[in-house]
């Protein structure tokens, strides 16, 4: 692997996690992140679990996608096919994690079920693959590389959000704003904060 | 027959006010927040979730004695994928700009909590004919919140309803509103305000966990919280 090859991979990566990061960019898997980042350990779980099976569905439907479908011209059912596979995996997962790695399934376990319809993850295997469509030298390597950084870019904005919202609680909140919707203002200001990364992964490499 | 008719009627009617699914239950944020960026593509997009909505509905209350407990929600999900990649089809053969402008999230009708929620919630324990109205209410629901922030962030974005120029002259448009962080902001306004005009007078608390279908595992979540809070 060459040293353009490198960089590249890197700026994918960075771009992932500050320009393009799948919350406060994209608006894929909001209902995570505006539903269990109230406590930083479950903020902190759920975007590790979701890391891991971003990166395990990317690596699976990209070939499934690519050597099975498009060959057969069945690339309609990508829809279908992909949620299934998901579905799928994130059961062996738990099966798999559960019978020989017991302390990661008690740390990352109970958030593999509400895993299957995060559009975050499906959003990643799609996106990757429109990528591909529209840069050849976009391959296997830089999708699962930007799956990866997709991932710890959740990670990061359920880590800032969650501690955004511990902050909120001891805070006087108007009536009406209570709840939801103060929540959602909180959100709007992370993401004013991410929309000053605009323009510097290019910039760094 | 009257009384069949007035609670066919309040199925129907529910979603549209009292059970709005975006702005009462909170689900199906994510395509609410993206693609309210003009107003015509929250009407495609409202009008695509419905249908995929008013099916599965159906289909899924047809099959509801059929369809094992234990195996029921891919057997939703299935049925749900299936309708998105006939609406896909559809978009793609006749509206390419809408394709473009949903981009994945046209796709992504099939993760929508609002479509899986309801089939768990409603379809799967009614008759088809209820099914259907709870459906169409959620549907249309959705598409008018959809529409109501897609106006909003339209009109004070760039300045335009449908594309028509409204602003012109007396005002900048304040491109915020177009980016993410606009889009979290009116939807925080619109709940606010759904909340303060409801009964109960107030927002709800956090995202429509209830009506999610894997509710189950979320609320061992919150114990989990709860554990811990009281351990400390």
């Amino acid at each position: 692997m060459d040293a353009q090859t490198i960089k590249s991979l890197v700026a994918i990566f960075l771009a992932a996690i500050l320009t393009e990061n799948y919350v406060l960019n994209k608006f894929l898997g909001i209902c995570p992140f505006l539903g269990v980042s109230k406590k930083l350990d479950t903020a902190v779980g759920m975007s590790c679990a979701v890391t891991v099976v971003m990166v395990i569905a990317t690596a699976v439907t990209w070939p499934l996608y690519m050597f099975l479908l498009v060959p057969n011209g069945l690339a309609y059912l990508q829809t279908i096919v992909f949620i299934l596979v998901i579905a799928a995996l994130v059961q062996l997962l738990e099966t798999v994690l559960r019978k020989y790695m017991p302390p990661l399934y008690n740390a990352l376990g109970i958030y593999l079920p509400l895993i299957t319809t995060n559009c975050a993850v499906l959003g990643v295997t799609m996106l990757v693959l429109e990528k591909g469509a529209e840069d050849p030298s976009f391959g296997y390597l830089q999708s699962l590389v930007n799956s990866f950084g997709s991932g710890v870019g959740f990670l990061v904005a359920m880590v800032l959000f969650a501690g955004v919202r511990e902050r909120l609680e001891n805070c006087d909140i108007p009536e009406t704003f209570k709840g939801l919707p103060i929540t959602l203002v909180a959100a709007s200001l992370v993401a004013v904060s991410f929309l000053g990364f605009n323009g510097v992964v290019d910039g760094l490499l | 027959m009257e009384k069949k008719n007035t609670s066919l009627w309040r199925e129907f009617t529910k979603g549209i006010i009292k059970e709005n699914p975006v702005l009462r239950l909170v689900l199906g944020c994510c395509a609410t927040l993206a693609v309210t960026t003009a107003a015509s593509n929250a009407i495609g997009m409202g009008a695509a979730t419905t249908f995929v909505l008013v099916c599965s509905n159906v289909v899924i209350s047809l099959l509801r004695k059929v369809i094992p407990d234990k195996v029921r929600i891919p057997a939703f999900i299935t049925i749900v994928a299936g309708f998105v990649t006939i609406v896909q089809l559809f978009i793609k053969a006749f509206s390419p700009s809408l394709d473009k402008a949903l981009g994945v999230f046209l796709p992504l009708i099939v993760v929508n909590c609002i479509i899986l929620g309801r089939a768990e919630m409603f379809a799967s324990k009614n008759k088809v004919l209820p099914s259907l109205l709870d459906g169409l209410g959620m549907g249309v629901g959705f598409t008018a919140t959809l529409l109501a922030m897609g106006i909003i962030r339209e009109l004070l974005g760039a300045g335009t309803v449908f594309g028509i120029p409204v602003f012109s002259g007396f005002m900048e448009p304040i491109i915020i509103f177009l980016l993410p962080p606009g889009g979290f902001f009116v939807f925080g306004m619109l709940i606010a305000l759904a909340g303060k005009l409801s009964k109960e007078g107030k927002a709800p608390e956090s995202t429509g966990c209830a009506a999610c279908p894997l509710a189950a595992s979320c609320q061992k979540l919150q114990q989990k919280d709860n554990g811990k809070e009281a351990a400390n």
